[in-house]
């Protein structure tokens, strides 16, 4: 985006919160349906100073951390090797498309049995949610290589592993990345979603826990902060994109 | 290194592509094949190349290749396959590295390539920032790399505009006549085989097969543009070709 163009950004969020604050202070807005944006960050303060904000953050972002690891990784991997051999396309693709629509929350049960009620669980369910979206845009990607690139690779003898990784995986890397967005994105929504059961500390927790006692400036806070690690994440990627794809432009 | 072409046919399912195919290239010659559009005339190169298999004949290599060759039979592109997020110095140590090629040793021959191509002022750039004559002399200079016994040039200069092709017609004679290379050079564009072809090879329409064998006895470096010398063997070629060329057109039409 244009830097010329990234206040409208700021300009709409500042509208939007200025608009609730009129709105919650004139009783236009009932206070039960909306918190007073200034009310929540007081709540917010209160977290930070009390300390608790980053009992709550470090455990979910170590869970954000090492679930999307392992679902990212087997994805892409998983992908790369459904892109070049017929053979596993032909067996897992129909598996993939299977298990892409299921609600990875539904799972979560089971996942418990499984992995167990403590962090296995809510990596099982993090990775797993994070695993079909990687493997169809990965494989999407690999499908997208030029072809005439691999078969010049072919011509010169490269090995079959050095035309993986310096021809197949640098080419499919745009629809890799953008496929991270998407996935990081949806690791986001499940952490709450893991953090509902067996999490003390979490983010998710913090929500459930301030929306079981109807507190809405607690669990506005809460959305802030995922909102926050959203644009947190998406900036990462932005600049994973920019370091590794700067040949595009 | 010299390549002998022995009864080679070939069919892909019911339609028969090249029949009887017998043809010698000699070493240090640059060879063209030009016949109409689907003669068969690149599925005989990459059958020389290796990447595909003919369904009958051989392709045999006499002689041992030249010292310090990588890849013997190296192809240059129509579309010049170079990778768009490695720089000129980097799609050229591309086809080095598994060699084992790197450091000192890589970099004195991607510096005698590129001074060979006078690309020595842009090993830094990228392929975007490149105009296609430009990403052609690349892809040539990645072809010299390896050192190859026999270059195999499909249509390379067919994406380019008339002037730049003029431009790499010159570059690719003086490459030669300073170190003459053996070469299968596939085209369709007559000038361009007068201009560069010791052997010219003209095939018929599919299934292709040899029409006639045209030798050129004026060193290249000796051809100029439009040279008066090489309109009777390009009028030579056309009434050839002209009849197949027709035909040809006319097949695409009746489907």
């Amino acid at each position: 985006m244009p830097d010329s163009r990234r206040w409208v950004g700021f300009a709409v969020f500042a509208l939007l919160i200025a608009l609730i604050e009129w709105g919650t202070r004139t009783e236009w807005i009932s206070p039960l349906t909306l918190p007073r944006p200034s009310d929540v960050l007081q709540t917010f303060q209160e977290l930070y100073q009390s300390g608790l904000l980053f009992k709550h953050l470090l455990p979910s972002l170590t869970r954000l951390v090492i679930g999307a690891a392992i679902g990212v990784s087997i994805g892409i991997a998983t992908g790369v090797l459904i892109g070049l051999f017929s053979y596993i396309r032909a067996g897992l693709s129909p598996l993939i498309a299977a298990i892409f629509p299921i609600p990875k929350i539904a799972l979560l049960p089971l996942f418990v049995i499984w992995f167990g009620i403590d962090e296995g669980s809510k990596y099982a369910l993090i990775a797993f949610g994070t695993f079909t979206p990687t493997v169809v845009a990965t494989y999407g990607a690999v499908d997208n290589v030029d072809r005439s690139l691999i078969r010049m690779g072919q011509s010169f003898g490269l090995t079959w592993l050095s035309i993986v990784r310096k021809i197949v995986l640098p080419g499919a890397m745009p629809g890799i990345l953008s496929g991270l967005r998407i996935s990081l994105a949806i690791a986001i929504i499940l952490l709450v979603a893991a953090e509902m059961l067996g999490a003390e500390y979490g983010i998710g927790a913090y929500i459930l826990e301030a929306g079981s006692l109807y507190d809405l400036e607690r669990l506005f806070v809460g959305v802030v902060i995922l909102s926050l690690l959203g644009i947190l994440v998406s900036a990462a990627v932005g600049r994973l994109e920019r370091h590794l794809l700067g040949w595009r432009t | 290194m010299e390549l002998r072409l022995d009864g080679i046919s070939h069919s892909y399912g019911e339609t028969e592509v090249l029949r009887d195919i017998a043809l010698d290239i000699p070493s240090g010659r640059i060879a063209c094949l030009v016949g109409p559009s689907g003669c068969g005339k690149s599925t005989l190169l990459r059958f020389i190349g290796g990447l595909e298999r003919p369904a009958e004949g051989r392709i045999l290599q006499q002689g041992e290749p030249p010292d310090g060759c990588l890849n013997p039979l190296t192809f240059v592109f129509q579309d010049f396959a170079l990778l768009p997020w490695r720089s000129v110095r980097g799609n050229i140590s591309l086809v080095l590295e598994d060699h084992g090629i790197s450091g000192q040793a890589a970099d004195a021959i991607i510096g005698d390539v590129l001074e060979r191509t006078r690309l020595g002022d842009f090993a830094g750039a990228l392929p975007r920032q490149l105009s296609g004559g430009m990403k052609q002399r690349v892809a040539i200079a990645r072809a010299l790399a390896v050192n190859p016994a026999v270059m195999l040039m499909d249509e390379p200069l067919s994406a380019l505009d008339a002037q730049t092709r003029e431009l790499l017609i010159d570059d690719l004679v003086s490459l030669w006549t300073r170190t003459p290379f053996t070469a299968v050079y596939v085209t369709h564009n007559l000038a361009e085989a007068v201009r560069l072809g010791h052997i010219i090879v003209v095939l018929s329409r599919r299934p292709g097969r040899i029409r006639d064998i045209v030798e050129l006895d004026k060193p290249i470096d000796q051809r100029g543009y439009a040279d008066p010398d090489l309109d009777a063997t390009q009028k030579h070629l056309w009434t050839l070709m002209r009849d197949e060329a027709r035909a040809a057109d006319a097949e695409l039409i009746d489907g």
